[in-house]
């Protein structure tokens, strides 16, 4: 156990490794004038060549690089070109807003997912086709359209909960809660629409396995094996969709969060993107893909409890 | 690439036609195949059918309600919200074709020669696949805008690239699954090139499940698309749906309805394109049912049990599939009964019948079948479908004949012995151990106390069908059903495991049915013999009267094969029954 938990930290750190790099060199080398494009056509050559020192453009690039990541190792990201703030500040405050509305969202997928797969899959009927058809429509419409349809309707007409801002959990939970349950129940379809055919699809197939029957002939009742066994062998499969889910949340939370107005991750990238501020994204790079690691050791240790191959091999 | 691997054009033309009129036979996918037809149309045509002014704006006609000049009304610039909803159609189709062309050839390509070529590329490739997952793909196009600017074609290019593994680790499991099939490997003895191989054999395997994961990623690709247009990352010369979106939300307190129109439309295309996807699984799969169909309960026909049997069935017919013209029955007309301290052998051949039978009175048919005729009697009293599953575990038990399949993998050997004890015979914790631990010593497993510890893969196939045993006894029974308890098994382990059945079937006198196709078995053990063929009994008897003067010329034929049955084996699914029976 010892040894495949060593194994996957190790993973991990090779490929938050290498994705950072791609990313340096790719968001580095394909910028073009750099300087030029911050101060715009305006600017003289003088300007635009006292902007590039200014901002160490004129190192060479693998200078820079071993720069940023010996930098980077002790959690300096440098600081950034459009507000001059250190990144690693601007970050911290935002870390924390969006992982707490992603990993709601991966919660309320996860348990939502479990209720309603098993009940599609042991029901049958016109339970099984409702949530087929609901989880159908649930995974391919847009999170940021129903973020916009709940802000219209939810907030705006009805006026149950707070269309924009955020409060934080640790100065009021109902505070939060009024400004965060929009936004996760929008991250939170796509999740539970997807999770939930994953684990309808695998409690299907594991409930036509051979034990399933022995189980029944030995009296267990249809609740037990269910819950008990088909549901815990279907969970590998479902576990690696809601490892994905997460993922794309992520990505989602951009979108979402700027239909809120949250004062997250996403909004931070959006405001970066459009001044180019590429140390500010490259230090997002580098948070999401650490988040997306450690999340995915969390299900691999998941994984590994719920099944004995995993864990004694 | 791609010209080699096409595949042999005339049988592709006809699956690809049968597929398509199968997908239109459902109605569901149909409407959803002509939603994007006409979603498709629209994207060609679009710049000739728009009804109005699409670009200049008209400060005059600012948010006007829709109306005869304007259908669908305007927007804040006074511009016609039907007619920039026609052209935004294009660049969201283009766009969404554009990524998965580009995904499709890097995904298909990489997939092929990582599941046809193995070794390294199988690592790299892998390993590639497993980079782009981590990464959110909104975080990489904002990424990517930052340096090159607001340009939607290399944004979907880009994001055909985030998603090409959808695409690889698809292709790379079916390629790497049939790679060893032996139509490939006939293939590779008798010349053929691997491009041709790759071409004729292995693209047609893959060809279905690309189409249903490109329905997919193309609706996924027009939603990314959209939110970064919604941002106001898109490239402001295009209209798009996204764009509209932005507009309508920062007018949302003013006209809400401008958010309606461009989320109809790609909420429409993107059920569609998930819907034509399900469609097509579907059709592929023929696997649509959650649930075992139950019997409706058969007429309560009036049977004459014969006082002091343990199992009597009468009448005994099995049939699967709903539609009463199109279902197939698998068991008919089946009678007979078995004593207490009795073991009766169900004999024949594969898809005779004679599992579905035992499937039956325990009432554990797979998905789909029913009892349709005749009935079951324990103890001399007919019973309802709900008692035989109450008597389960109970009164009645059963023996597999895959002893690994039957163990669930997640759980230890003494959790799946102690659970029904507790769990049907109310025992505490301590007192189902203790029994636990009595059952393995009696079943002849030496070292009890540790293999209740261990997990079923820490066992060997005989040792597992010893715990089977264990479990099936546990209740001391009246009625043992055994599927082919020793087929699985080493030879040298099935004399082993045949002994300790006859042990412990005179130690609690149980009645006993044993399904084989081996006589050999059922000289060993049986007392009685019934053979079947074709879900019939063509005949039964006592063993030995059997044995030396068969009547049926089925019975002697299979008495004259005893030699050479040794090696087979029986698969206990419907489907077979069917092939057989049709």
């Amino acid at each position: 156990m010892g040894r495949f938990i060593a194994r996957r930290i190790l993973a991990g750190i090779s490929l938050l490794f290498v994705i950072t790099s791609a990313a340096y060199f790719l968001l580095y080398l394909s910028g073009g004038d750099v300087a030029r494009n911050l101060l715009g056509p305006t600017a003289s050559d003088a300007q635009v060549a006292a902007k590039a020192t200014e901002l160490g453009l004129d190192q060479p690039l693998l200078n820079r690089y071993w720069d940023w990541l010996s930098g980077a190792l002790t959690g300096d990201f440098g600081t950034s070109w459009a507000s001059r703030a250190p990144v690693t500040e601007l970050l911290s405050g935002r870390v924390a807003v969006t992982l707490t509305i992603v990993v709601a969202a991966v919660i309320v997928s996860g348990i939502g997912a479990v209720v309603l797969g098993s009940l599609a899959s042991s029901r049958g009927g016109w339970v099984d086709r409702t949530i087929q058809v609901a989880s159908l429509v649930g995974a391919a419409v847009p999170g940021f359209l129903i973020a916009m349809v709940l802000v219209l309707v939810v907030a705006i007409n009805l006026g149950w909960f707070e269309p924009t801002g955020y409060i934080n959990p640790s100065t009021s939970i109902t505070g939060w809660l009024s400004t965060a349950v929009l936004p996760i129940t929008a991250l939170a379809v796509a999740g539970v629409a997807g999770v939930t055919q994953q684990v309808r699809g695998s409690m299907l197939d594991e409930r036509r396995k051979d034990y399933v029957r022995t189980l029944e002939c030995r009296g267990l009742s249809s609740r037990t094996i269910t819950y008990q066994h088909v549901l815990r062998n279907a969970s590998g499969p479902a576990l690696n969709v809601l490892a994905l889910m997460f993922v794309a949340m992520l990505g989602g939370a951009v979108v979402v969060e700027q239909v809120f107005s949250i004062p997250g991750l996403g909004k931070l990238t959006v405001t970066s993107t459009l001044s180019s501020d590429v140390p500010v994204i490259m230090g997002i790079v580098v948070v999401t893909v650490v988040l997306v690691v450690i999340l995915n050791l969390l299900i691999d240790l998941l994984q590994a409890w719920l099944n004995p191959k995993v864990r004694l091999s | 690439m791609t010209a080699p691997l096409a595949p042999t054009p005339r049988v592709a033309t006809r699956r690809r036609a049968s597929l398509l009129r199968s997908v239109l036979r459902q109605p569901l996918g149909a409407v959803a195949l002509a939603v994007i037809a006409l979603f498709v149309i629209v994207a060609i045509i679009g710049p000739w059918i728009v009804p109005g002014d699409a670009y200049t704006a008209h400060l005059d006609a600012i948010l006007l309600p829709p109306g005869p000049d304007h259908i669908l009304g305007t927007d804040p610039s006074g511009r016609d919200v039907l007619s920039r909803l026609i052209i935004a159609t294009r660049s969201s189709m283009l766009g969404a074709a554009i990524a998965l062309v580009v995904a499709a050839a890097i995904g298909i390509s990489t997939g092929l020669i990582a599941g046809y070529y193995r070794g390294w590329f199988e690592s790299v490739f892998s390993y590639g696949a497993s980079l782009f997952l981590a990464l959110p793909s909104m975080v990489v196009l904002l990424a990517a805008r930052s340096v090159i600017g607001p340009n939607l074609w290399w944004a979907m290019v880009i994001f055909g690239v985030i998603v090409s593994p959808a695409f690889y680790r698809l292709t790379f499991a079916t390629v790497a699954g049939v790679r060893h099939e032996l139509y490939v490997d006939a293939a590779r003895t008798s010349g053929l090139s691997d491009v041709r191989i790759v071409g004729r054999h292995i693209l047609s395997v893959v060809r279905a499940p690309v189409i249903i994961q490109a329905a997919g990623i193309a609706g996924v690709a027009i939603g990314i698309q959209a939110g970064l247009e919604f941002l106001g990352m898109g490239d402001a010369k295009l209209i798009t749906w996204g764009g509209m979106l932005n507009d309508g939300f920062q007018a949302i307190y003013r006209q809400p309805w401008l958010l309606a129109w461009p989320t109809l439309a790609l909420v429409l295309i993107s059920v569609a394109l998930t819907l034509v996807a399900n469609t097509l699984r579907d059709v592929l799969e023929r696997s649509s049912s959650a649930r075992r169909s139950r019997s409706s309960e058969q007429a309560p026909a009036v049977y004459t049990i014969p006082a002091g049997t343990a199992l009597s069935v009468r009448d005994l017919e099995v049939a699967y599939g709903d539609d009463k013209a199109k279902q197939a029955v698998v068991v008919r007309n089946v009678s007979f009964d078995v004593a207490p301290g009795e073991v009766l052998g169900l004999v024949g051949e594969s898809g005779s019948g004679k599992t579905q039978t035992a499937f039956a009175i325990l009432d554990v048919l797979p998905g789909g079948g029913r009892i349709t005729a005749g009935c079951v009697a324990l103890a001399g009293k007919v019973t309802t479908q709900a008692e035989r599953a109450h008597e389960r575990g109970r009164s009645v038990a059963y023996i597999p004949q895959e002893p690994m399949s039957n163990l669930d993998p997640s759980y230890t050997i003494g959790a799946q012995l102690t659970k029904p004890m507790r769990k049907c015979a109310k025992m505490t914790k301590t007192e189902a151990n203790a029994n636990a631990l009595r059952l393995l010593n009696r079943v002849g497993i030496a070292n009890p106390e540790r293999v209740m510890g261990l997990y079923p893969h820490q066992v060997s196939g005989g040792m597992a069908q010893r715990v089977l045993i264990a479990g099936a006894i546990a209740t001391e029974p009246d009625v043992l059903i055994a599927d082919e308890p020793t087929t699985a098994l080493d030879v040298t382990v099935q004399a082993e495991v045949l002994d300790l059945l006859r042990d412990l079937q005179a130690e609690f006198g149980m009645a006993m049915v044993i399904v084989t196709h081996n006589f050999g078995v059922v000289a060993d053990i049986c007392d009685r013999v019934a053979v079947m063929q074709d879900g019939s009994i063509v005949e039964t008897g006592d063993v030995e009267s059997v044995f030396d003067h068969p009547q049926h010329p089925y019975t002697r034929e299979l008495l004259g094969a005893i030699l050479d049955d040794a090696s087979v084996r029986e698969l206990p699914s419907p489907t077979t029954t069917n092939g057989v029976l049709s």
